[in-house]
């Protein structure tokens, strides 16, 4: 800063480790709560301190989950979780890529309407349509499979957006220089172009990743099989047990396992998350 | 913004387009219209027959206290949101801007609740007030407060507010620091040369300088608010008790699949799709413009 | 062989012209400059040549073959870009190579043709680069070898130095005219810059808003502007403009302010009586003794060049008042060692033949005195 006042500085730092303490003070509960053993929770407040119980509890959640909510391993649930993230993920990349080479490197009879009908579902999130595209999806006999989770939510605009913009600012002088060394449209995609938006795929990829896997609502609909639950949406069947108080211990395993994958995410890739971030500018 | 070169080919573009634009029909547009088209119809309770009612369904929700009354939470829960997790977000971006030492460290702890999944974050502060176990439930009830989000309306909004608040900050705080980060540092220093202190040069230079990021932030706050909290409330407090946290996106999914009345259902969509086309066009309006600089 | 033809070129978008018809040969091996101010459809000629923007009317061959429908890579040019067009995820050898390579030559062929143009141009040694790690002048030669491996009959060089400092730029200059010596590849230039139009071209095309104003030899556009705007446009600092009458019998030139030019012997008879305007430049504007004066110029501020002195002022009567100076800056170039002061009045005669009078209306050159 401008000007030396350690005072300040000593304030600053005391205001950013207040805010790291309750940005992780929930987190910290949860992986306390996660290693008691189930009587805990009957004998009040929970202690600060994690117990002992930790092994116990995950591998109950990991390998058989909870009786109550359908008995689904938390382990195949975080499997579909990943397919269905991954599924989202890469589909989105790829689709859009290529709706926003035609629309961006092309002069056609109706860009204009296709642009236009791409970007109309920036503006409708799944939860405002929620019944019409179940019907529709049902109607395909898409429920309960990875393709009725992952492909409704892969033609969402936001990449097409980004892609869009990005391929706005490659410079005209390299599809010229391209046309001269004698490149097509799909030699120049792939010669010029793909290799120069591998940040930005990366990038979204992260993003995208960690979309797909906190999506709650979709599959919360469309899966009724087990064995097609996803571990978010696995976590609300655990809660919403009627008439008694969830099994705290086994549902926080839970939640913590949930988590482990996008956070793990965020933090080892913060650079092309928070590039990934700022640029789709969601 | 356009390319001044483009290639030449009769069918190739469309080959190219053909994926998104079929997924965005089959799952979007028809939906949409579908949505558009039942929310003029009424069904009987037994399906069996439908009746065009035109815009009946709509004067209806508009007179239906619930409906309002669901309006009404909507608004306050995203202001609340909004403003909490700006807040706060804003004032750690300002001070990990300030600080030089463990600035890296700083920003990696306070981003991944980002990863974190709405439902999921709703199930961790669930835990956090539980009125039997929570710690902040205890806390509470030790300061003579008897907190219950099962039975107190008030309880149970502020819990799904802090929850959606407390995963939003992380977004807010990167697009805060990304702006503090853009502001050229010779226009501090020229406020400092000219004698404003800290205080000062925050709100007359700093703070003005950050009203696009703010704004920007403002929209999509409350884009997130409005949506993307379905899973905060729908795995804590299902919109209970009573309606005191039913906003309207929780509304239009409990109104269709559990109460089953799709003529309303499909005119709350409407509703919501007018709602977000409104603020995505604001948005759309900014990201052009900043592109454009 | 490759020369080029343009007849009748015009190109529109939409309903506006931006080129009014462009008719010229260039000859096999020569180098041409097109020069011009930005928006004067100068760039746009040239990517009309490439083949990136497509010809509205009229005929465009190269080696004697109507290029019109061809595609770029069918026309047997090569270009070289303002900001170079490098491709930045490949190496230097990548880049020069990537055209050969989709024209399906072998890779011993590609090898060497790369590796001959390297050698030429100095880049043995940044072969592996990236263009990111290279400098702008480095950037600069790659840009060319990229054009030279093709052995295209025509360079297209769309201001090729203008990213470049003024220092690396007079270099590389040199550079390319000597390349171009050398290979005696036919050579189409478009810049901005006169000086690099004048060092550079054979023939230079002076274009203005879509027009080609002047079509000559560097030294006959300098001696014999066709306009206003050439004269203007080309030597610097630029030329002197001065508001003048003839009178009725041809044999005075006045200016505005009273003071009469080329008092002798002159002979202006076809135009008598016209309004003109009066060019003259800098460097023709001598120190003479006050008989001999023609103009008077108060100096109002110098600039020291070192081998030269440039002194702008106002002209003033022969006698009076500087009070009744006219409007118009005039400026003089005159050897560094001279003794000159702001506040100084010189006495000045332009050399002989170094008036050039233009037509206040049209531009258009009128005669020379």
């Amino acid at each position: 800063m401008v000007e030396n006042r350690p005072l300040v500085t000593y304030l600053s730092h005391g205001i950013l480790l207040a805010g790291i303490l309750v940005v992780a003070f929930p987190l910290w509960m949860a992986f306390v709560a996660s290693t008691y053993p189930p009587e805990a929770f009957n004998t009040g407040v929970l202690p600060l301190w994690p117990g002992d119980h930790f092994w116990e509890n995950y591998s109950t959640a990991l390998s058989a989950g909870l009786q109550a909510a359908g008995g689904v391993p938390v382990g195949l649930m975080m499997l579909n979780s990943t397919v269905m993230a991954l599924a989202i993920a890469i589909g989105k990349i790829a689709i859009s890529l290529l709706s926003a080479y035609a629309v961006v490197y092309f002069r056609f009879p109706g860009r204009m309407l296709c642009f236009w009908t791409i970007f109309v579902t920036l503006m409708l999130p799944v939860e405002v349509r929620i019944l019409p595209t179940f019907e529709v999806v049902a109607d395909l006999g898409m429920l309960n499979s990875y393709a009725g989770l992952s492909i409704p939510l892969i033609a969402s605009a936001t990449a097409t957006f980004l892609f869009r913009q990005f391929f706005l600012t490659v410079p005209d002088e390299l599809v010229e220089a391209a046309r001269i060394d004698g490149a097509g449209p799909l030699r120049f995609f792939k010669d010029v172009l793909m290799p120069l938006s591998r940040t930005n795929i990366a990038a979204l990829f992260v993003i995208l990743f960690i979309y797909g896997w906190n999506q709650y609502l979709w599959p919360l609909l469309i899966t009724t099989e087990e064995s097609f639950y996803t571990v978010v949406m696995g976590i609300q069947r655990m809660v919403a047990v009627p008439d008694s108080e969830p099994q705290w211990h086994v549902v926080m395993a839970t939640a913590i396992l949930a988590m482990i994958p996008p956070v793990f995410v965020v933090i080892a890739m913060q650079r092309l998350f928070v590039r990934g971030l700022v640029e789709t500018e969601k | 913004m356009e390319k001044r070169v483009v290639f030449r080919h009769a069918w190739l573009p469309y080959l190219l387009l053909l994926p998104q634009l079929a997924i965005t029909l089959v799952f979007f547009i028809w939906p949409a219209s579908q949505a558009l088209y039942q929310s003029v119809l009424r069904q009987d309770p037994f399906g069996l027959r439908t009746a065009f009612v035109g815009l009946q369904n709509f004067e209806r929700l508009f007179s239906d206290p619930t409906y309002l009354n669901s309006f009404q939470v909507t608004v306050v829960f995203s202001l609340a949101v909004a403003a909490l997790s700006m807040g706060a977000a804003l004032l750690f971006a300002v001070m990990a801007d300030r600080v030089i030492r463990g600035a890296m460290a700083y920003k990696t702890l306070l981003i991944w609740p980002y990863a974190v999944a709405p439902a999921v974050a709703g199930v961790l502060w669930w835990l956090l007030f539980n009125p039997t176990i929570g710690f902040m439930a205890a806390v509470l009830d030790r300061l003579g407060y008897d907190w219950n989000h099962f039975v107190d309306g008030g309880d149970a909004l502020l819990l799904v507010i802090l929850a959606s608040a407390w995963k939003q900050i992380s977004y807010n705080f990167l697009f805060f620091l990304a702006g503090l980060q853009a502001i050229p540092r010779s226009l501090i220093e020229a406020a400092a040369i000219d004698g404003a202190g800290p205080a000062r040069r925050f709100w007359t230079i700093v703070f003005p300088l950050l009203s696009p990021t703010t704004f920007f932030l403002l929209v999509v706050n409350v884009v997130y608010a409005f949506f993307d909290t379905f899973g905060v409330i729908h795995a804590t407090t299902s919109g209970g008790p009573g309606q005191a946290t039913t906003i309207l996106v929780y509304k239009v999914f409990s109104d269709g699949f559990i109460g089953l009345n799709l003529g309303s259902s499909a005119a709350q969509s409407v509703v919501l799709m007018s709602i977000v086309i409104a603020l995505t066009v604001i948005q759309f309006r900014y990201i052009e413009r900043r592109v454009h600089y | 062989m490759a020369e080029i033809g343009f007849a009748g070129v015009k190109k529109s978008y939409g309903d506006t012209r931006v080129i009014h018809g462009i008719d010229m040969q260039i000859a096999d091996g020569e180098f041409v400059v097109i020069v011009g101010p930005s928006g004067c459809g100068k760039s746009t000629l040239l990517r009309m040549v490439a083949g990136l923007e497509t010809i509205t009317e009229g005929e465009i061959s190269i080696g004697g073959r109507v290029v019109n429908g061809l595609e770029p890579k069918d026309r047997d040019i090569a270009m070289v870009f303002q900001n170079y067009a490098l491709y930045p995820h490949m190496s230097v050898y990548e880049n020069m190579a990537y055209g050969l390579k989709i024209a399906k030559m072998s890779k011993a062929e590609i090898e060497q043709r790369v590796q001959a143009a390297a050698g030429m141009l100095e880049l043995g040694h940044l072969l592996q680069r990236k263009p990111r790690q290279l400098s702008g002048g480095q950037r600069q030669r790659v840009a060319m070898g990229r054009a030279i491996v093709r052995d295209p009959s025509t360079f297209l060089f769309d201001e090729p130095l203008s990213n470049l400092d003024a220092k690396l730029r007079v270099q590389m200059r040199l550079e390319i005219k000597q390349l171009q010596r050398r290979l005696g590849t036919t050579s189409l230039y478009v810049t901005h810059d006169q000086v690099e139009a004048m060092t550079l071209a054979d023939r230079l095309i002076v274009m203005n808003a879509g027009v080609a104003e002047q079509i000559d030899t560097p030294m006959a556009i300098y001696e014999r502007p066709a306009s206003q705007f050439v004269a203007g446009f080309i030597g610097s600092p630029a030329m002197n403009f001065l508001p003048a009458e003839i009178s009725g019998d041809g044999r005075r030139l006045s200016l505005t302010h009273g003071l009469d030019l080329r008092s002798q012997g002159l002979d202006l008879g076809n135009l008598g009586g016209r309004t003109v305007r009066v060019g003259v430049r800098p460097e023709h504007l001598r120190l003479v003794d006050t008989a001999e004066a023609e103009l008077h110029l108060l100096v109002r501020l110098v600039e020291t060049l070192g081998a030269d002195l440039l002194a702008h002022g106002h002209l003033v009567p022969a006698e009076g008042a500087p009070s009744e100076a006219a409007e118009e800056i005039v400026t003089v170039r005159l050897p560094g060692v001279a003794r000159v002061r702001e506040g100084d009045t010189l006495t000045l005669r332009a050399a002989e033949d170094s008036l050039h009078l233009f037509d206040p209306e049209t531009g258009k050159r009128l005669a020379d005195v």
